[in-house]
């Protein structure tokens, strides 16, 4: 049993760390940077740590500071929430090095899933189709555009030791294919220490299903369904849904069985989630395996009761999964709003002090949030202040409640996206859930059009 | 002419130097404001006579970034 965790990272999901642990019975240690000093999750745990100064390179991703506060504080253990130092295999092993539990994957799950190249191979090697691409990193021109020639176009050049849609840029022609590389490889090297890039098949306009899986240290593996995260701007995830619309009985089957043969390959403990692309034929291909929680993953919490935090929890402490896969049952629907702190029409971050801020309270609708009234939100994280969650017995109850929840939502002082949301649920593609990653852009080039 | 930052950020890259000659549409400056990054290019062309920001500083919303004498 841990007596102390501390959480290395700040907003809604430190905030919802803290309650699981609270729940638990766990004593809690907060992180914060100079820009967070008033943040909610700092007066939430029970001691709070300020561990630098706003930027995150010297704050939240300063793993000396992390280790040291925790080491003061007498945690037993980190979690890293997403994001920040969660995918990170060096700052995990580090953890273990100090006798701190790292509440996630194994450093080796985590440094074998983080390169791109590698999952795809353990991928193909567990069964599980690939979009087709190159086999390893691509070398130099001429085995750029052999490979190309290969895949077809038009095709993505993506960084291996990215992901998350990050320096990801499409090619539609051979003329093309040289300054995208030069550019992907330098976005790569800055942005991720490494330059090795690349290439799958681009599918246009395609579905993201993800499935969440989740296993414990007696090699225990379970799934817990999937999500559709295909409302998107720019690889940014806006909405999600669980189960997806466009996944029946028999396709589930496939999709959770593939998704667990990968797990098991990695001997994968914690939870974690691989995500896949959907083609218009309904084929499932491996994009990538995510060695953390996400940000969506409340959604699977809704429809199967299960705790996904707490379940983290105890099993870093030891403890077998708390479900069987008989005891993981589909229950309604449930459906996720990301509110960004952005303006909904200019797509600009907006950042500022909020004003007023009133939650909706409607029953079956929950809000895990990282704001308050009067919370400064400052430019030097990402732009999520909220996450909306709403459950119904059928889709279209999920639809309404969401909708009702957004629409009495009440942020005021910086601008949010609330309004594109709502234009999102109310479109006809998503009500008939059918839908793939050009929603948001065809909404966008609508409105144009209206004006 | 004055280029100054559109909103709050954290100077990511500084693509010009004093002497420099910008055309209308070149990038200055590329900000970074919650996780996005933003090219900031020059409206007019012109030659560059000032940098009063480097990479890492953080700017608020009309600070002035670059000063170009015009072309």
């Amino acid at each position: 049993m841990f007596d102390t965790v501390l959480i290395a990272n700040r907003g809604e999901i430190a905030c919802r760390v803290i309650r699981a642990c609270r729940q638990l019975g766990i004593k809690t240690v907060a992180v914060y940077s100079a820009a967070d000093s008033a943040s909610p999750h700092v007066a939430m745990a029970d001691t709070a740590v300020l561990i630098g100064p706003p930027p995150a390179g010297q704050s939240y991703l300063n793993q000396d500071a992390v280790l040291e506060a925790a080491t003061a504080a007498h945690a037993n253990a980190i979690h890293p929430g997403y994001g920040f130092l969660s995918e990170n295999a060096g700052f995990a092993e580090r953890c273990a090095e100090r006798g701190l539990v790292f509440v996630g994957p194994t450093p080796a799950a985590i440094s074998s899933m983080g390169d791109k190249l590698n999952a795809r191979r353990l991928a193909v090697e567990a069964g599980m189709p690939v979009v087709p691409g190159t086999p390893d990193a691509v070398v130099d021109v001429d085995d750029s555009r052999a490979a190309a020639a290969r895949i077809g176009y038009p095709l993505l050049v993506k960084a291996s030791a990215g992901g998350g849609g990050i320096g990801m840029s499409v090619v539609r022609a051979d003329s093309q294919l040289e300054a995208a590389v030069r550019t992907a490889r330098s976005r790569a090297g800055r942005a991720f220490g490494n330059d090795a890039v690349f290439f799958e098949r681009f599918l246009d306009q395609p579905r993201h299903i993800e499935v969440q899986v989740f296993g414990d240290h007696a090699g225990a593996l379970v799934h817990l369904f999937e999500r559709e995260c295909s409302v998107q701007r720019r690889y940014q995830k806006v909405i999600e849904e669980a189960p997806s619309p466009a996944v029946n009985p028999v396709l589930r089957q496939q999709l959770t069985g593939a998704a667990l043969n990968v797990a098991r390959r990695v001997g994968y403990t914690s939870a974690g989630t691989i995500e896949c692309i959907l083609d218009a034929q309904r084929d499932f291909y491996f994009l990538e395996m995510n060695t953390r929680l996400q940000v969506e993953h409340p959604i699977t919490e809704a429809i199967t009761g299960c705790d996904l935090v707490q379940a983290q929890l105890r099993v870093a402490m030891g403890e077998p999964l708390p479900w069987q896969q008989a005891d993981v049952q589909l229950r309604g629907h449930a459906i996720e709003c990301r509110v960004y702190a952005e303006d909904p029409e200019t797509f600009l971050p907006s950042p500022g002090r909020i004003s007023r801020y009133v939650e909706p309270s409607l029953p079956d609708v929950r809000i895990d949030s990282g704001v308050a009234q009067g919370s400064e939100v400052s430019v030097f994280y990402d732009p999520l202040l909220a996450k909306v969650i709403a459950w119904g017995p059928t889709r279209p109850q999920a639809i309404a409640r969401m909708v009702d929840g957004l629409s009495a939502f009440e942020i005021e002082g910086i601008r949010t996206n609330i309004p594109l949301h709502l234009r999102a649920l109310r479109s006809a593609e998503f009500e008939r859930g059918d839908y793939n990653t050009s929603l948001l852009e065809t909404l966008g080039r609508s409105l144009e059009n209206v004006r | 002419m004055q280029i100054t930052a559109h909103m709050a950020g954290t100077i990511l890259q500084v693509c010009v130097q004093p002497g420099d000659t910008v055309q209308a549409g070149d990038e200055v400056v590329v900000l970074e404001s919650m996780k996005m990054e933003m090219p900031i290019t020059a409206l007019a062309g012109g030659t560059v006579r000032e940098v009063r920001v480097q990479s890492g500083d953080v700017v608020q919303e009309d600070d002035v970034l670059v000063v170009l004498d015009d072309g």
